[in-house]
């Protein structure tokens, strides 16, 4: 296969960064798309070139590591597909694909395609997960729970935290990552004493570290490599309202680290 | 180089209002201009009941609520509540676009969108097209003072001189204003639902028919005047 890719190219978080076109004539339609930027990379290596910077880590569609807008949709064309796991099969021969990064204000450009998405962590430091005592794991029969409520916690809890839903996004809003960890805690037993302290923090985050409002137009499901549905967002909504309208429901204000 | 330990660990800015609230302000004063909407539309068909029986409604809506209250009492309070209703969606709609333009510093070379409807990618021009258009049309049928007939009291002749066949560009501008404020309906009503966690997995399809249902039938019944003037309907 012949490609001809347009990569976003930037040397820093400083420098303004600009599109460069590199043509590539042996790729395989086999080859997923961080192999094809590994075959540039190597070619850029032989000619003294420097290597495009991009991210990936498990290389098989779990870790959320891997990121890249292709042809204008976050993680490329194919539904529910990782850039790792995207293959050039889904490419025509000879077609030219634009490569850019994930942009965000929350989300700034580290080098090429590399952005620095640290601003989720914080966000699930501010309340996204369960304040536990470590130890051995709990006899897992002790506490049931429902299979409906079951199965729409693993369903949200798929979330990998790629970022694809800011990518996407008009507004630059994380809701979509947001209703899907507040839906996957708060849909569990387990969950439930810092349900609603957990929506407050976690929602003055997210707006902390600048990302916008959800306008509902539902691009982030569309783009999600693991189809979290739009309706996580509705629950956060109603976690959000009832916290606030709510003073014992929001408790005492969450242990701060 | 810059390595990623040299960057601020903790964003410094707090946010006074959370977007969340923000949005919950769009849908309250959204279904407050809304039921307003409804109201207003039912009004504007009482003149397939004849002339009379429209005049005799806008009278009504300055006496109504008397001897209880005073004359106008009732209308002035819808006028306030409504006026409050519009500067808190405007002023949050300013708000919450202000903040996804900073959340979007630099924009994509290539992007085009994928999912969102037409409604919803107009939302925002949208909106200030239907406030422009708000603003004539007081300055039209409330005040009178851009109406050719323009007699207070005269519902049905204002309406009739100003959706004349010879204005067809007045009538035309309404269509347009009324069909932008369907479009804006049609995703506001879906989005406060979502917004105020009204929705679910299962709910959602039949939410956004519902939306879309209710736009056209605000759309038609509001169309459904000037067109009846123009084509002689109503004369």
């Amino acid at each position: 296969m012949r490609l001809t890719l347009k990569v976003w190219r930037q040397s820093g978080p400083d420098d303004a960064g600009r599109l460069v076109t590199y043509q590539v004539d042996d790729a395989s339609e086999d080859m997923s798309f961080l192999e094809l930027i590994d075959v540039l990379n190597e070619r850029l290596i032989l000619d003294g070139e420097e290597p495009v910077a991009f991210d990936h880590d498990c290389r098989e569609g779990i870790c959320g590591a891997c990121s890249m807008v292709i042809n204008g949709e976050p993680h490329g064309p194919q539904k529910a597909t990782t850039t790792c796991q995207l293959h050039l099969r889904h490419f025509r021969d000879g077609e030219t694909i634009t490569v850019e990064p994930f942009r965000a204000g929350a989300f700034p450009v580290v080098r090429d395609l590399v952005v620095d998405r640290s601003a989720f962590d914080r966000v699930i430091a501010a309340g996204g997960y369960i304040t536990a005592p470590t130890g051995t794991a709990p006899e897992a029969h002790s506490v049931p729970v429902p299979k409906p409520q079951a199965d729409r916690a693993f369903a949200a809890a798929t979330c990998i935290g790629c970022g694809a839903c800011v990518a996407a996004c008009p507004n630059g809003s994380a809701s979509l990552f947001l209703g899907a960890k507040i839906t996957h805690l708060g849909e569990l037993p387990q969950g439930q004493p810092e349900r609603y302290s957990r929506v407050l923090s976690m929602v003055e985050q997210h707006d902390a570290e600048g990302f916008g409002g959800c306008t509902n137009t539902g691009e982030c499901a569309v783009a999600c490599p693991k189809e979290i549905p739009l309706d996580v967002i509705s629950q956060l909504n109603r976690d959000y309202l009832a916290a606030k309208t709510s003073k014992r429901k929001a408790g005492a204000a969450p242990a701060k680290s | 180089m810059v390595t990623l330990g040299q960057r601020a660990t903790k964003p410094t800015a707090r946010v006074r209002v959370t977007s969340l609230q923000l949005k919950l302000i769009m849908a309250v004063s959204g279904a407050i201009l809304i039921a307003f909407l409804i109201v207003h539309m039912l009004g504007n068909l009482k003149l397939f009941f004849g002339a009379t029986a429209i005049d005799e409604y806008s009278a009504w809506l300055r006496t109504a609520g008397e001897p209880a209250v005073p004359a106008g009492t009732l209308l002035w309070v819808t006028r306030i509540v409504l006026l409050a209703a519009v500067i808190g969606h405007i002023w949050s709609a300013a708000v919450l676009t202000g903040r996804a333009h900073r959340a979007r510093p630099v924009r994509y070379v290539h992007r085009r969108p994928v999912n969102g409807s037409y409604a919803a990618r107009t939302m925002r021009w949208g909106g200030v097209i239907i406030a422009l258009f708000v603003i004539y049309h007081l300055l039209d049928l409330t005040t009178g003072t851009l109406n050719p007939h323009g007699v207070h009291g005269e519902v049905a002749a204002n309406l009739i001189a100003d959706f004349a066949p010879e204005r067809w560009y007045v009538t035309l501008f309404y269509a347009l204003a009324v069909i932008a404020l369907a479009f804006h309906v049609r995703h506001g009503v879906w989005s406060a639902l979502q917004t105020i966690g009204r929705s679910s997995a299962a709910t959602q399809a039949t939410l956004k028919g519902v939306a879309l249902v209710f736009a056209v039938l605000l759309a038609v019944g509001f169309l459904s005047v000037p067109f009846a003037v123009m084509t002689g309907l109503v004369s």
